[in-house]
């Protein structure tokens, strides 16, 4: 029987209910600790920085001989701008650390901090994509004279012709607020200097140590030799924690200049203003449809805030350019002209958060289709029908190819299990008293599992991508693999047990996988993007093969059989039709043992290695809710997911992966907002303030599995990171749209806050008290 | 997010502990469930020279009395004591009904009554009960003790009528007998967050008319409201949907509200009638 399939429970999980987890706090005890001294004004001069006459502070004329943090792209249009690691001249955010100071500890380090005086003279701060590319704005970066440090731009050839040959054309403005991934644990790391050999070990609560080691070598100019990046257990990152921060440049380099151990364990307020921020986008769109909904041609304007850096590695391209390329998503049209912008701010630096552009461009064409729907006097289901991708692979007018989805048929098992017409029915007798019940559809596609192929394409300075996985049976048959990967709460362990456990026939709590650890473990790019079943899972796989072939070549000699009908399940080699049995843990020890008897080079070890183009998952999402008209308040009724990754691994970790993603959405579409004030202070810096959903906010979810199996991944598994986080949102705006159809308003601004439902009801004359 | 150094009291009498508190005054801070005080230490906004902790003051929790003589809270009694009220009747129903928008449970446990008051966060449940029950503060310091009245009591957003060396020891909710029966309305963001606004409203309702009213409002200004011009202008009227218009339209016109990033003034103005409508109706019900 297979293990693949099966709702194993998660190998991870007794160590963390039971509090025995190992995360960065952990290692911090008995350290030194640091505090960054950060700028209360969003932009300014730093004229002088006041240092206690005790104490340890550092600022950034200290740092001798250390470089910027500096991603590249190579696109004429990009505008590269290096991050300081202390700015010594001046600042362009909110919060930015210009100081650091190393105490006994934390509290004795926040003393310190508070007796550095900055003497910053502020500038006006530019906050907002208006004011960036307002004429004559001044410029945020000197690199950046127009404020825009990416741009893409295309026309298909035909797109003016069938813009004019629309029977309709749609227009949209949509924006999506700044949102944090806000990870429960947030940002922190413990630098150790050791002294017998000069290497600094940072344990840091990231997810991708083997990135951060590069980067944070090639900034203090040392050999990556000299540093250990440890990655122990994480609390949540979502994409936070995959940059390089120059909180942990200093960290390494206090390490080796105090020759100690350094922690820094970030707190929420720090988390709030200077990780990373994610969203702020407004997209502009215009549709052209025929008069039976087909979607002819689509023209968007792209705007995305993407602060005061670019993020290191993947750059403040991730978001404009995947919106850029994917906006189309599931749906099938010729003709695109698309402007893609990411502008520069005195903001806290954009970075990748769950979902990445696609959120926001999935909002943007499911408000396409119910506005189409509504222009062109059709149902919009009807219209999803018309333009929804059908045969594959399909080539997008970006260029982007789709291999094998169930984009149509994920939304038909959808709209059935929901049952639409009992909805409306319910709707109308709802409405009758007084009540305002909506129902909402999304259909999104997911790429993921993506390599350097399509990295590549991206002009990015580090091409990430692929994924080794290096694999060791020991005599005792026991399985420990080494990933790439940097998983962190994913339960990818026990996915990827569940792999090995099939090739090779031995019990998923046999396997050991070891991640996180760059002296442990091959170089690879950490876990984002929904990669890992697809890229570290598919090089588990190989691996997995080929030591199940050297065992069954084992067996074969051991047993006198043929090898080809050497079976390897439940502990044992066997023979089919035969008596003849043997543990695999006799295999192993013969294969370490008896090397010389077996001919064989000794020992098991097997390494894979998988660098795919990548897979589209994708999805259904219907939403339900009631607006209460005279509050703005929005319950969610009933969540409904059909969801298409592939073959499911583990059904318990997709839908677990499913609903945490999907409560995220929740809170995109409805909650969460960072609010800069008018002179760049952020209001939202605690949790009383920027509002994540919480249990009582999201409704249980009834998920529905599709498998549609793709060439395009060995383990047939695709990537299920993001879908609940890119559905959601969309899905949940058009419910409240619907419910507030009779109104005549539009949603068309994430999240949709009691505020903002309340300002368009009242815009539309529907007074509190309807 | 850690505190500035404090020094740290413990006293186990209320005599011991307004000492203690009367020798660092300004510089001490009374530390009852911490709930609000304790954040705000870690944010460094509150950077109290002292603490006096009164958790090992015994004499401070507990609650005597029923609906029909009226209630005394002990100061630390903590809010989760008023899930089972230790007495019955329309009093006992009010203070179950509103204990469950405070917060969380966990929260519920630590947080204590006489703490919500002395913080007077503009969003607490219990400075609105206070207000609109018109609730006696009984404060302590060496000097002795003297008591204050809910209308003079909250004095602003943070701010009451406790001197730095006064200790607010017990709170007097005047009888709410038989007859009269209550509803409380509160919009937040979230289950549990901060109130946008919220009102309590209290009737006693004979032969189809109202005969008395007590009306509050909370969570749409810098402090509690009691809308006496509101409540006279309920009493005699038909407990229906026109009259409860009809107030939360004045009770909009009696307060001035308040903008934040969750509530323009305007929202909090049409969020304000909304809370006074559906808390009448409640009571009404």
């Amino acid at each position: 029987m297979s293990w693949i399939g099966r709702a194993l429970p998660r190998l991870e999980d007794p160590s963390l209910l039971k509090g025995l987890g190992n995360y960065v706090s952990d290692h911090a005890r008995g350290a030194m600790h640091a505090a960054f001294v950060r700028s209360t004004v969003a932009a300014g001069d730093i004229l002088g920085i006041e240092r206690p006459d005790e104490g340890l502070v550092f600022t950034g004329a200290d740092l001798d001989g250390v470089g910027r943090i500096t991603a590249v792209l190579h696109r004429p249009d990009y505008r590269a701008v290096g991050q300081p690691l202390l700015p010594v001249d001046r600042v362009v955010f909110p919060g930015q650390a210009v100081a650091v100071v190393v105490a006994a500890d934390a509290a004795a380090a926040e003393d310190l901090a508070e007796q550095v005086f900055l003497d910053i003279e502020p500038v006006d701060p530019i906050l907002d994509f208006d004011a960036a590319l307002a004429p004559g704005a001044r410029a945020v970066h000197p690199e950046a004279p127009e404020n825009v440090l990416v741009e893409g731009r295309m026309e298909t050839p035909g797109f003016a012709e069938a813009m004019a040959a629309a029977h309709a054309v749609v227009e949209l403005d949509l924006r999506s607020g700044r949102q944090s991934a806000m990870p429960m644990e947030p940002r922190g790391g413990v630098a150790s200097y050791d002294a017998a050999t000069g290497r600094v070990t940072l344990v840091a609560s990231v997810q991708m140590p083997h990135m951060l080691r590069t980067g944070i070598a090639d900034v203090l100019g040392i050999p990556e030799a000299d540093l250990r990046v440890v990655a122990p257990d994480v609390g949540g990152a979502f994409g936070q924690k995959m940059s390089l921060f120059p909180e942990y440049a200093v960290l390494v380099w206090l390490a080796r200049r105090l020759r100690t151990r350094v922690a820094w364990i970030e707190d929420r307020r720090e988390n709030f203003l200077a990780s990373a921020h994610s969203r702020d986008q407004a997209f502009t769109v215009r549709g052209a449809f025929a008069a039976d909904g087909e979607l002819l041609a689509l023209e968007a304007d792209l705007r995305s805030n993407v602060g005061a850096y670019s993020c290191y590695p993947v750059t403040c391209g991730v978001e404009p350019l995947m919106a850029f390329g994917e906006l189309p998503g599931p749906y099938r049209f010729a003709q695109y002209k698309a402007r893609s912008r990411g502008v520069t701010t005195n903001t806290c630096m954009m970075a990748p958060y769950r979902g990445v552009a696609r959120p926001m461009l999935t909002f943007t064409m499911e408000r396409l289709m119910e506005k189409a729907a509504l222009q062109l006097g059709l149902d919009a289901i009807d219209v999803r029908r018309r333009n929804l991708i059908t045969s594959f692979p399909h080539r997008s007018p970006t260029g982007v190819v789709y291999d094998e989805g169930s984009y149509l048929e994920a939304m038909e098992a959808a709209v059935a299990h929901v049952d639409i017409p009992a909805f409306r029915a319910r709707q109308a007798r709802a409405r009758g008293e007084g009540r305002h019940l909506g129902l909402g559809v999304s259909v999104f596609s997911e790429r993921t599992g993506y390599g350097t192929p399509v990295f590549a394409q991206r002009m990015m300075g580090i091409v990430p991508g692929y994924e080794t996985v290096d694999l060791a049976m020991d005599p005792s048959g026991n399985v420990e693999i080494r990933i790439g990967a940097s998983p962190h709460g994913q339960g990818l362990k026990t996915s990827l047990a569940q792999i090995v456990s099939d090739e090779i026939g031995v019990t998923p709590d046999k396997v050991r996988v070891i991640s996180g650890d760059t002296d442990a473990t091959p170089y690879g790019w950490g876990t984002f993007a929904s990669r890992s079943i697809v890229i570290s899972g598919g090089a588990t796989k190989l691996a997995a093969e080929a030591t199940a072939t050297k065992l069954r070549k084992i067996a074969a000699m051991l047993m006198e059989a043929d090898e080809a009908s050497v079976t390897l399940a439940d502990g044992f080699a066997r023979v089919p039709g035969t008596n003849k049995a043997m543990p695999i843990a006799e295999l192993a020890r013969a294969a370490y043992h008896q090397s010389r008897q077996l001919g064989m080079p000794a020992g098991i070890r097997e390494t894979g290695f998988y660098d795919p183009a990548g897979t589209f998952s994708n999805a259904c999402h219907i939403c339900e809710v009631e607006v209460d008209i005279e509050t703005g308040g929005v319950r969610i009724t009933r969540f409904v997911v059909v969801e298409d990754a592939g073959v499911v691994i583990n059904p318990m970790i997709v839908d677990g992966q499913i609903a945490g993603g999907v409560a995220q959405g929740i809170g995109n579409a409805l909650l969460e907002e960072l609010i800069y004030d008018e002179d760049g202070n952020l209001l939202t810096t605690s949790l009383a303030d920027y509002l994540p959903p919480t249990a009582v906010e999201v409704p249980d979810l009834e998920i529905i599995h599709m498998v549609t199996i793709s060439p395009e991944s060995i383990t047939k598994a695709k990537g299920v990171g993001e879908g609940g986080t890119i559905g959601a949102p969309a899905a949940v705006i058009n419910a409240v749209a619907d419910a507030l159809a009779p109104f005549g308003v539009e949603m068309n601004v994430m999240p949709a806050t009691p505020e903002r439902i309340r300002a368009a009801l009242r815009n539309a004359k529907v007074a509190a008290d309807a | 997010m850690k505190p500035a150094a404090f020094a740290y009291l413990a006293p186990k009498t209320l005599a011991d502990a307004v000492a203690m508190l009367d020798r660092v005054q300004d510089d001490g801070k009374v530390l009852a469930g911490g709930q609000s005080l304790v954040p705000a230490m870690n944010f460094r906004l509150a950077r109290p020279g002292a603490l006096v902790d009164l958790n090992g003051v015994a004499e401070l929790a507990g609650v005597t009395g029923d609906s029909s003589r009226g209630i005394s809270i002990g100061a630390l009694t903590r809010h989760a004591a008023f899930h089972a009220p230790p007495f019955e009747g329309p009093l006992a129903d009010l203070m179950a009904k509103v204990v469950r928008n405070i917060a969380h449970y966990p929260i519920r446990q630590r947080g204590t009554f006489g703490g919500s008051l002395s913080h007077a966060d503009p969003a607490s449940e219990w400075c609105l009960v206070a207000a609109t029950l018109g609730a006696t503060m009984h404060l302590s310091s060496t000097a002795g003790t003297r008591t204050v009245p809910a209308a003079e009591f909250f004095q602003g957003t943070f701010t009451t009528a406790l001197a730095p060396n006064e200790i607010l020891v017990r709170i007097d909710l005047p009888p709410l007998p038989a007859g009269w029966r209550s509803g409380f309305y509160e919009f937040s963001r979230r289950k549990g967050d901060f109130a946008l606004a919220m009102a309590l409203a209290v009737l006693r309702t004979e032969g189809g008319a109202i005969r008395e009213a007590r009306l509050g409002v909370g969570g749409v200004s810098d402090r509690p409201h009691r809308l006496d011009a509101v409540e006279a202008f309920l009493a005699g009227k038909a407990p229906d949907a026109a009259t409860f218009a009809e107030a939360a339209e004045m009770a909009r016109g009696a307060v001035r509200v308040t903008a934040d990033i969750h509530a323009s003034e305007a929202f909090r103005s049409d969020l304000l009638g909304t809370v006074v409508r559906r808390a009448l109706a409640e009571a009404a019900a």
